[in-house]
């Protein structure tokens, strides 16, 4: 630390305990910094033989590590199989985390076996800008304003610039945001694909379903039937996140309720179909409890009871699911008798609209 | 530092002689580098190993960077719709999926490194935000936010929730069925915003979810404007804390005009960069070893399926437990024909915004009750700021609540119990678990600052006993040695705020003072209960008295009576 002499700007000194005489009786006085213990690298020459020899050793360990890394990627190139691509990750990995590693622990220990561990004392100064230095600001901006010439007058001058550069940003936000969220047609919120006649299939294959197929107590993923070619699109995706639905057959015994309304018949024989997207935020509610006929959203736990018209029955979800209403065609194939009757999924502001 | 560059300093600039002194001579002459040395080679840092909570972070994100870099040769953000035709993993042969799914597995089945990559990037995200909570829990119990440091305090804040937003928008590019389910939630949550909602929906998914636009557009994001708006922020927060000086914990010599420490070359900047291949290689390790996200396991997005005991990573555990513990019943108001979908409304907007603006406003709102304007620079022990570190653990308490109600389905399964009943309890945890962790916590404070009162007063206890000649026992306390009393002694106790009374002179009631009287009983609140430190008087005091009954009565009077009288014997 001797270069501190040589450089008047550096305010660091070494620490010397300058306890002041402490006869206050309301505080007790500062000690100063504590004595500087030695480490016994800087006593014992053996030692800083023994911790150079050691950091030594640590970078070479991580040369070895690169190395070995190396060696590993060309050696045991992944085989495609799960395990080979496992083995390759893991030998690879070590390789570098040694290598790191052994740079790592050898800076430190480095820094703190070998390097000058002498507390330095340095002062603060306060942060706010001295008075003089102030004033000189105050004037410099005021002096700044008053070249501008637009203080107190040239009103419509300033109101144009103003007026223009807080316009200027439309003539970019006005195409993105048109642009931003497609067609902005919310509604389609409210329908889904499904319409009069259109066979449950199962998903994912796509196999419409009979009604005589479906045993008591069974579940089914059901989507609505379409072309292949469609199944293949982004529209498909779209329309599949909204239409999906879930089907079971109860005992006629043990159906509760649904959603029928007066006159109508929405359920065909103790099958009942209800949307699939969860009314709270809209996960596909999958888990089906045979015995207790509970449907349950595996993200937010929400319990809908689809022995009674899937009304909640705990959890975050406020509505039922909407029931989609069924029936079955000539062929004995289930069909849709129309969309939800209800928008489905989670609640939006115009939902009712 | 050769030596050439130190003579340039002072005398007569003499030519360098050496390659190192012509280089650094080259150097400074094209942009006066010098001064910068001069200011930052020998700039002392304190030391203390909680201040190393932050540069995990700081590396954690170095580690994000390059490893982000990597993923991004081999990651392409589009969501066109492929056959699968690579052969590995055989269970996702000739499925349908994005391209972008399709390049994840390709990153991590064909490109040797590339699942060390992918997953070295996960964890370093994990840990990430998982050093930069540690390290505001430090910076929070320390009072390190407290004047001049409050705007970095918020520069804290904003890199908090930009690394939420970083890793929200990382996490869903890989189009898979669990990162979709998660948009989708997002989806659902978005459009629960009153009025503006559903365009808020089309405007992020451009048209309906799912769409093809979600993952170019949060790839932009994540490897974009996120990342940039981070790096500028970072770059505040470090220059802010260089500018401000780095803060001291208390002891020996430390005050709040000087900084104790270790000079930056060479200590801090070996241990620095020590530190960062430390937390590079454990990173490393952990990609090595532990396999995270597995998508192929998944398999590419599809809105039927999901699975259960699916958790989002940990830092959105509190957001998905807030949306579990909500109950559904009466909690979506129609007004007027339109839906206001309270049970997504008050757990994912309202109460992360009251966990965030408890963070933003503390500081302020800290140092208005407690009257104090001054700059810190020397730590609070935490022991001696009661309220504030009961709150403190009273937010974790309630964050910690949330996250686990967020797994609320794991523990269920994995203990055996109801999930109902476990999701009722967190319910009530909610509300009571702060309140009795602030209570607690602020009761062990003082009852260590009691037992830091009777170490000054009495010592040690030695385990001496001596037997006077008159028959009684005694047992020999050895008094502190003046460092560890400094350390017990040196810190303010501040008390409520007085204000100027209702009226004045002549009976004229003062405006303000309404508000003055509810900041008097916030601070109050604040500072009511507190344990002044042992003034030398009352060592004396209890020196000759001699013996340790004195002690309770001194003990009683701080607390009781408040303000740390000095006794009169």
């Amino acid at each position: 630390m001797s270069e501190n002499q040589n450089n008047p700007a550096d305010t660091s000194h070494e620490v010397t305990v300058t306890p002041q005489a402490g006869t206050d009786v309301e505080r007790f006085a500062d000690p100063g910094v504590p004595e500087h213990k030695h480490r016994l690298t800087d006593t014992d020459p053996r030692a800083a033989k023994r911790a150079e020899r050691t950091v030594t050793f640590l970078f070479v360990l991580s040369i070895l590590g690169t190395i070995g890394s190396i060696v590993a990627y060309v050696m045991v190139p992944p085989d495609g199989t799960t395990s080979g691509v496992r083995l390759s990750t893991l030998l690879i990995g070590l390789g570098l985390a040694v290598s790191l590693l052994g740079i790592g622990i050898a800076g430190i220990h480095w820094a703190k076996a070998l390097m000058g561990d002498k507390e330095m004392v340095q002062e603060r100064h306060p942060l706010a800008t001295n008075d003089a230095d102030r004033a000189i600001a105050v004037k410099d901006l005021n002096d700044g304003l008053q070249d501008s010439g637009v203080v107190g007058r040239r009103g419509v001058l300033k109101g144009a610039f103003f007026g223009a550069l807080a316009l200027f940003p439309l003539a970019i936000a006005v195409p993105l945001i048109g642009s931003v969220g497609g067609d902005w047609n919310v509604s389609k919120f409210k329908h889904t694909m499904w319409r009069t006649g259109t066979r449950l299939a199962i998903d994912p294959s796509g196999r419409p379903i009979k009604a005589a197929d479906v045993t008591v107590g069974s579940v089914f993923h059901v989507v609505p039937e379409t072309t292949d070619e469609f199944r293949e699109t982004h529209e498909w995706i779209n329309e599949k996140s909204k239409a999906v639905v879930l089907m079971v057959r109860l005992n006629p015994e043990d159906l509760k309720a649904d959603q029928s309304p007066p006159g109508e018949t929405w359920s065909h024989e103790g099958i009942v179909a209800y949307s699939k997207i969860c009314t709270h935020v809209g996960c596909p509610v999958a888990l089906y409890e045979q015995q207790t006929h509970h449907l349950l959203c595996p993200c937010h736990q929400s319990t809908f009871d689809i022995a009674d018209s899937a009304n909640v029955v705990f959890g975050p979800a406020n509505r039922r699911l909407p029931q989609l209403p069924i029936t079955v065609d000539d062929e004995g194939y289930l069909i849709a008798q129309d969309d939800f009757a209800e928008p489905i999924g989670p609640s939006f502001w115009e939902r009712l609209k | 530092m050769s030596t050439a560059t130190q003579d340039t300093k002072h005398e007569a600039p003499a030519k360098p002689t050496t390659t190192v002194g012509k280089a650094a001579d080259y150097l400074d002459q094209r942009t006066s580098i010098g001064v910068a040395v001069k200011e930052f080679a020998r700039k002392v840092f304190p030391d203390h190993w909680s201040f190393m909570l932050g540069e995990i972070a700081l590396f954690s994100f170095v580690v994000l960077i390059i490893s982000g870099f990597f993923l991004t040769m081999f990651f392409e953000p589009s969501m066109a719709l492929e056959r699968y035709e690579g052969e590995h993993p055989a269970s996702m042969h000739g499925q349908l999926m994005s391209v972008a799914f399709a390049s994840t597995l390709d990153m991590s089945f064909e490109v040797r490194g590339g699942l060390l990559m992918r997953q070295i990037h996960h964890w370093s995200a994990l840990i990430f935000m998982a050093s930069i909570v540690v390290h505001m829990m430090r910076v929070f119990f320390t009072g390190a936010f407290r004047k001049p440091r409050e705007i970095n305090w918020i520069v804290g804040i904003l890199l908090m929730i930009l690394g939420l937003a970083a890793g929200f928008t990382g996490y869903s590019l890989p189009d898979d069925v669990l990162s979709g389910n998660g948009l989708r939630i997002t989806d659902g949550v978005v459009k629960s915003i009153p009025l503006v909602g559903s365009f808020m929906s089309y405007m992020i998914f451009g048209g309906e979810f799912p769409g093809h636009h979600i993952v170019p557009r949060l790839f932009t994001l994540h490897i974009f404007v996120v990342p940039g708006i981070l790096l500028a922020l970072i770059a505040l927060h470090l220059f802010l804390m260089v500018l401000q000086k780095h803060t001291q914990y208390p002891g020996g010599g430390r005050t709040d005009k000087n900084v104790v420490g270790y000079p930056a070359a060479p200590v801090y900047v070996a241990k620095m960069t020590g530190n960062f291949f430390m937390v590079f290689g454990v990173l490393v390790l952990m990609g090595a070893t532990m396999s995270i996200n597995n998508v192929w396991n998944y398999g590419p997005f599809d809105p039927s399926p999901v699975s259960a005991g699916a958790q989002p990573d940990w830092y959105m555990l509190f957001l998905e437990g807030s949306l579990r513990l909500m109950p559904g019943q009466g909690t979506e108001w129609v007004i007027f024909g339109y839906t206001l979908p309270l049970n997504v409304l008050i757990p994912a907007v309202v109460i992360p915004g009251i966990l965030f603006t408890f963070l933003i406003v503390y500081p302020f709102l800290e140092a208005r009750v407690t009257g104090d304007d001054r700059e810190h620079h020397v730590l609070d022990r935490p022991r001696n700021k009661p309220a504030r570190t009961g709150l403190g653990v009273a937010f974790l308490t309630a964050f910690i609540i949330l996250a686990l109600a967020g797994s609320n389905d794991l523990i269920a399964t994995h203990f055996a119990l109801s999930i109902n009943a476990i999701t009722w309890v967190f319910r009530v945890l909610f509300f009571v678990g702060p309140v009795f962790a602030y209570y607690v916590t602020k009761r062990i404070c003082l009852g260590l600052q009691r037992k830091d009162r009777e170490l000054v007063l009495h010592g040690h206890e030695s385990g001496r006993i001596v037997r006077f000649a008159n028959g009684e026992y005694i047992e020999v306390h050895t008094p502190l040695d003046e460092q560890e009393r400094w350390l017990r002694v040196n810190y303010d106790a501040p008390a409520p705020l007085t204000i100027a009374p209702k009226t004045d002179a002549r009976g004229v009631k003062r405006k303000g003072y309404g508000a003055d009287k509810r900041w008097q009983g916030l601070s109050r609140f604040f500072y009511e209960d507190r344990v002044s430190p042992v003034t030398p008087a009352e060592v004396a005091a209890a020196h000759s008295h001699g013996e340790h009954d004195e002690l309770t009565g001194s003990e009683h009077q701080a607390v009781e009576a408040g303000a740390g009288t000095s006794r009169e014997h």
